[in-house]
């Protein structure tokens, strides 16, 4: 296995791909039409600054087989310097162009040097030579080194050109033993051009060029096998200018002889190149005696049989194949291959096609995008070739932009008002993170859908993106990101968010983002809507429901609906070992002092029973805004009956519901019950709550703990923690309550569905569960104050008890602080509560009627609401155990809260 | 002692794993980055890791022997951003040269001591120098192709003051890594063929380590795996490899590819596997030796280590994994076709 690999010192250059020069190669055909002395076309679009169209020369180039790529800029109008890095650096986004090695060629070596900087490849050099001296020569070579550029020497020395055989095969020696002595140069990265010039001129001396040209290859490569040669072939037919078919005729013949000698690559348009065994038979025999010089009337005979030859059209090799199909298929064609040549003429032929010019771009434009996404999410795409795709639909997108805004204009014509931008989007690939290619596509797709983009580009700090955001009052922010750092950097983000109170959704998109870690670690830290995007063409949908006032809040309540779920499924996922034993869970409790703590006796011990209450005064403690939820309006009471979307059918509906409101008051529709008690208790056990009931029978009430590890500091909390411990010696106390206004309901209920009236049916019950809240509402409060009296000096707000500003808690059994809702038979049993105010409780411990609330008293001022989180096996087992439970009983129960699958 | 050259002959060398790792197992905040001196820095530092070769050397360097300890044969400076285009990004490009030249100083302090100990096995200092934030092949605009965020002379500066500073503070070796532009790479190559030529010191050896992001096998400026090679053949290096984006699973057709065409020793270090859903790797000490090993056995590679998620358990595993495993032979170059 450990034997070694064999290397052969092969000419090796590379453009994005490698071409490894073998002697089975045979010859390599050098583009030569991105050339500005050669190409008049090519000449004339540099000048003219359309690198696109001569970029397109280039395509054409390797369409037709061109394996190197020459490019020289030297023209006395241009700034060579300046054309080539500009050409150079537009080519490197041009993938199946730049896939193949460039020989940069200039005269001029700042020119050369130019190139050099601009090409991630091996590339050539073409040319250095001895004409300045050799000084200059190795000061160039050692340049062209450093850069790991292959050289074209040319034939010449400090008095010119070599022009005869032997001066050839010389200055090439002499340049070979000074590039591989002097400067260390590779042999293989040397390239010798022995100087083609033409023949058939009609001058004598010029008549034997071509053989001598031949014959010195010979020699070059017996004296330096390693190296390459190289020449300009269309030199050699230079007089016949206008007549291709004569010039591919003498090209091919010339190949045919200089290859066999040693002709190694030659600068030639791949389109000019006659097959050999294809040539009409008198006209290769006559290129044969010119080419080799075997009779002195060759070139006469040549000439004369050139006019004869009709000059056939220049063909074009490029496969235009594609451009048959349909506009769509054309479109998406173009977008694939990132070909703008025909995008503006197949996009106003689309349009023409298409009823509306939007229609473009949400139809065949998408639909070829989404291939270019499904290529490149496939890795049958990479990175260039994806922005070039989403350059061709700019472009698209460019022409049909008028008349877009023609459209928009008409509109406001017929229907007067105005029409504003969608809304502004504001992109940024997060700092420290430079990938941006599907930043951009997003950016484009938006942008055809008539948003505003503003994109801040890559590396972007966070205090730039709000800072931005603010500036431009953006509608929406977009981050982007490829590196997993960046999904930190997206965290850090929504935190600013927060901190600096933004309140726009914030989009998340990115290879390395995803769906789970955007619910579990970045909209947990802002709540003013988080969403990842798993594409461009879902970002559309996306923006357009959080840019929609109707469709905002419940798509954005749906999304965090689903991320908490996500983000439940995962934290259920935990490891085990996140958990802790119920032991030791038991030991973190929360910390009460209960050596400096006086519980507070109630004034009232036992229970007490309303029967019914007064319905206008539990009115007052109406919390009104779940009532609009519950008819799907989102926002916040009173601005929503202000809301600029929803705010009329919201008022409508407030005063729908004030008027039925008044009617249950006053006609006593329904009938508002309760039950509520205090008895002395004393935990008896870390989650176990002695109380004693009126009567004097003791029970122990079961609670569960908190079982994840926390952060240092942090207890895991049981609501067992808020009574006193029976060892403290203090006498604690537990209050509970149970509360109904469902009683009557049935009745109207009933009433309502003979006249097909939903909506008051709905209405009605929406206000009775609305009123039940409000009766525990107005009832805690008179416990604080009043039964229990622990918070006498209380003075809160309607809205201050909405947010819960009060001392002590009323948690529910089967919520999440107290889940298992089997102890609520406790309670009622406690309160007697069934007798006491009607509410049956189902097998399920659902509480019939519906419009009933229950749940237990907890007055010390520490207690807090929490959620009990997953439990471990061990806690669970205990329970059972209190309870007189079977395992099973158990789990069946607590399944919710089970950390295990059982 | 031994030479670099003569230990990689005899053995699989041993290249330390990800130093941003450990970095954060300290939990450093923003008053350590700074530390003393930088106390009232007008910009934000904390993230800057090259900084705490100045701030908190002594944290470095004990990072640095963890990973000695571990059985690195090689230990890589903390110098990936000590260059003035990237230290831009905290406004320290004036700190630029005496972070390579603290770096240093800290990796060889703990070098020298454990080639003191195990004189048999000496311990190389090899200065990072890390692909810069800015690339040379791809335009940041999209809309702008033939634009340039800079230039390559800029960048051959500030690689070139790099060089300087890790080679005058005594670096073993220079490491180009994590490259993802090969633009990028030819400037740092540059620019040390023109140190050495304006210094007329010798050349240090030079390990190339290039970067595949993904199962397309190529380089983020879209060159194959051999483009990318030949492109960079010129440096003459030391060794050429690959490190970073993909796990030891994912990079085994390129190291297999690499060990066939390179001329030099074959280095790869890659990350602790792909990361999870957080951007964390989870593949453990074991699991990574074990693709490593394979890669030893296969007479794939000569210098192994870690890079993104690997610890110096890693090395560890590594370490041992691959010590029985004689190195993949220097091929023979021909010379005729």
């Amino acid at each position: 296995m450990n034997t070694p690999h064999i290397i052969k010192p092969y000419m090796r250059l590379s453009g994005l791909e490698p071409l490894v020069v073998r002697p089975e190669t045979n010859f390599l055909n050098v583009g030569e039409r991105t050339n500005v002395t050669g190409s008049k076309k090519f000449a004339r679009l540099v000048r003219e600054g359309l690198y696109e169209e001569a970029l397109s020369v280039a395509r054409q180039q390797v369409e037709s087989g061109a394996q190197v790529l020459d490019v020289n800029m030297d023209d006395a109008l241009l700034d060579g310097e300046k054309a080539m890095t500009t050409f150079l650096n537009l080519l490197a986004s041009e993938p199946d162009i730049s896939r193949i090695p460039v020989m940069i060629d200039s005269s001029k070596f700042s020119v050369i040097e130019a190139g050099l900087k601009c090409l991630q490849g091996k590339c050539i050099v073409n040319s250095i030579s001895l004409k300045e001296g050799e000084e200059k020569f190795i000061e160039h070579a050692i340049i062209c080194q450093s850069y790991g550029a292959s050289v074209v020497v040319m034939a010449f020395d400090e008095n010119g050109q070599a022009d005869t055989l032997q001066k050839r095969v010389d200055f090439c020696h002499r340049a070979y033993k000074i590039l591989t002595e002097k400067v260390g140069y590779d042999p293989q990265d040397i390239i010798f051009d022995p100087n083609i010039f033409a023949i058939a001129t009609g001058i004598e001396e010029h008549n034997n060029y071509a053989v001598e040209f031949i014959e010195a290859c010979r020699q070059i490569k017996k004296l330096m096998p390693l190296t390459k040669i190289s020449g300009g072939v269309s030199n050699v037919s230079f007089s016949f200018r206008g007549n291709d078919a004569v010039r591919e005729a003498m090209h091919s013949v010339f190949l045919l002889h200089a290859i066999k000698a040693g002709l190694d690559m030659g600068i030639v348009n791949a389109g000019m190149i006659q097959i050999y065994d294809e040539i009409e038979p008198q006209l290769r025999e006559l290129c044969e005696d010119a080419i080799l010089n075997r009779r002195d009337d060759a070139t006469e005979r040549l000439i004369n049989f050139a006019e004869t030859v009709k000059a056939k059209g220049k063909v074009e090799e490029k496969s235009q194949a594609w451009r048959e199909g349909t506009v769509e298929a054309r479109l998406s064609h173009a977008l694939v291959n990132g070909i703008t040549d025909y995008i503006e003429a197949d996009t106003e032929e689309a349009r023409l096609k298409y009823d509306r010019p939007l229609q473009v771009i949400e139809g065949p434009l998408m639909d070829g995008m989404n291939v270019v996404g499904d290529l490149f999410g496939s890795g049958k795409m990479f990175l260039p070739q994806v922005v070039k795709s989403a350059r061709v639909m700019k472009k698209s997108v460019a022409v049909l932009t008028p008349f877009i805004e023609e459209e928009k204009a008409e509109y406001v014509r017929i229907n007067g008002g105005q029409i504003k931008s969608a809304g502004k989007i504001l992109l940024a690939t997060v700092k420290g993170d430079v990938h941006d290619i599907g930043k951009n596509i997003v950016g484009v797709v938006l942008g055809c859908n008539g948003y505003d983009i503003i994109d801040l580009g890559v590396m972007v700090p966070a205090d730039k993106i709000l800072q931005a955001a603010k500036e431009h009052q953006v509608d929406i922010i977009g981050l982007s990101g490829l590196i997993t750092p960046s999904l930190d950097e997206m965290v850090h983000i929504a935190r600013e968010l927060k901190r600096q109170k933004f309140d726009i959704p914030l989009l998340i998109g990115g290879a390395t983002t995803s769906r789970t870690h955007t619910a579990v670690k970045i909209a947990p830290e802002y709540e003013n809507g988080v969403v990842h995007v798993l594409d461009a063409s879902r970002s559309v949908t996306v923006t357009g429901n959080l840019l929609n006032k109707a469709l905002n809040k419940n798509f954005l309540e749906d999304v965090k609906a689903e991320y908490v779920k996500l983000n439940d499924a995962f934290r259920n996922k935990r490891p085990v070992k996140q958990y802790l034993t119920v032991g030791q869970a038991r030991e973190n409790k929360a910390p009460v002092d209960w050596n400096n703590f006086q519980p507070v006796k109630p004034a009232l011990l036992g229970t007490k029973t309303f029967t019914d209450y007064d319905l206008a005064e539990i009115a007052k403690y109406i919390d009104w805004q779940p009532f609009f939820i519950a008819w799907e309006l989102h926002g916040k009471f009173p601005q929503i009956l202000t809301d600029k979307v929803v705010g009329v059918e919201a008022t409508r509906l407030y005063n729908d519901a004030k008027e039925m409101l008044q009617r249950i008051i006053d006609e006593k529709w329904l009938r508002a019950r309760a039950v509520i008690g205090m008895f002395p208790a004393n935990t008896s056990a870390a989650d176990t709550i002695m109380v004693t009931a009126p009567d004097g029978a003791e029970f122990p009430l079961e609670f569960l703990r908190q079982q994840i590890k926390k952060a240092p500091g942090q207890p895991n909390f049981s609501l067992a923690d808020y009574i006193a411990p029976k060892s403290t010696g203090k006498q604690d106390y537990i209050g509970g309550f149970a509360v109904t206004t469902g009683e009557g309901i049935e009745e109207w209920l009933e009433h309502f569905k003979k006249e097909h009236d939903d909506y008051s049916s709905i209405m009605l019950k929406a206000l009775a569960d609305r009123l039940a809240e409000a009766f525990t509402e107005l009832l805690h409060e008179r416990v604080r104050k009043e039964f229990w009296g622990y918070a006498t000096e209380e003075h809160l707000s309607n809205e201050e008890l909405i947010k819960e500003e009060y001392l002590g808690i009323r948690p529910a059994p089967g919520y999440p602080a107290c889940p298992e809702h089997t102890e609520k038979y406790k309670l009622f049993d406690l309160l007697n509560a069934t007798e006491e105010t009607g509410i049956i409780l189902t097998e399920s411990l659902a509480m019939y009627p519906a419009s009933s609330v229950s749940g237990w008293y907890f007055a010390n001022p520490q207690s807090k609401y929490f959620g009990l989180g997953k439990i471990e096996k061990d806690q669970v087992e205990d329970y059972a155990e209190r309870k007189g439970w079977p395992l099973e009983e158990a789990e069946k129960w607590l399944r919710p809260s089970l950390e295990y699958d059982m | 002692m031994k030479s670099l050259q003569q230990c990689a002959k005899e053995r699989i060398l041993i290249i330390d794993g990800a130093m941003g790792t450990m970095i954060q197992r300290y939990k450093l905040e923003e008053s350590d980055y700074r530390g003393e001196r930088f106390k009232n820095y007008h910009s934000d530092v904390k993230g800057n890791s090259d900084l705490l070769s100045i701030t908190q050397p002594g944290i470095i360097e004990a990072i640095h022997r963890e990973y000695l300890e571990a059985g690195a044969d090689i230990i890589e400076t903390n110098t990936f951003s000590s260059t003035v285009i990237a230290q831009a990004d905290y406004d320290m490009q004036d700190l630029a040269y005496e972070m390579n030249i603290a770096a240093v100083q800290v990796a060889k302090r703990a070098a020298e001591d454990y080639t003191r100990r195990t004189p048999d096995k000496p311990r190389f200092v090899a200065g990072a120098i890390g692909p810069l934030n800015k690339t040379l092949s791809i335009s940041p605009d999209v809309n702008n192709p033939g634009f340039r965020s800079v230039t390559f002379d800029e960048v051959v500066d500030a690689y070139y003051q790099q060089v300087k500073a890790l080679s005058e503070a005594g670096a073993d070796i220079l490491l180009i890594e994590t490259i993802f532009d090969t633009l990028n790479c030819k400037g740092a190559i540059f620019a040390i063929k023109k140190y050495y030529r304006d210094s007329g010191k010798p050349e240090l050896p030079i390990m190339i380590s290039g970067t595949i992001t993904d199962a397309s096998g190529r380089t983020l400026s879209g060159q194959t795996l051999e483009a990318f090679y030949i492109s960079v053949m010129h440096a003459k290096p030391f060794s050429i490899g690959l490190n970073c984006a993909l796990g030891g699973e994912q990079m085994r057709p390129y190291i297999e590819e690499l060990s066939q065409i390179a001329n030099c020793y074959v280095s790869c270090y890659p990350n602790a596997g792909l990361p999870n859903t957080f951007g964390e790797y989870d593949e453990e000490p074991h699991e990574t030796a074990h693709i490593i090993e394979d890669f030893a056995k296969e007479g794939f590679v000569n210098i192994v280590g870690g890079c993104c998620g690997t610890t110096p358990d890693h090395i560890r595993h590594m370490a041992e994994s691959v010590r029985p495993i004689t190195p993949r032979p220097l091929p023979v170059l021909e010379t005729t076709l």
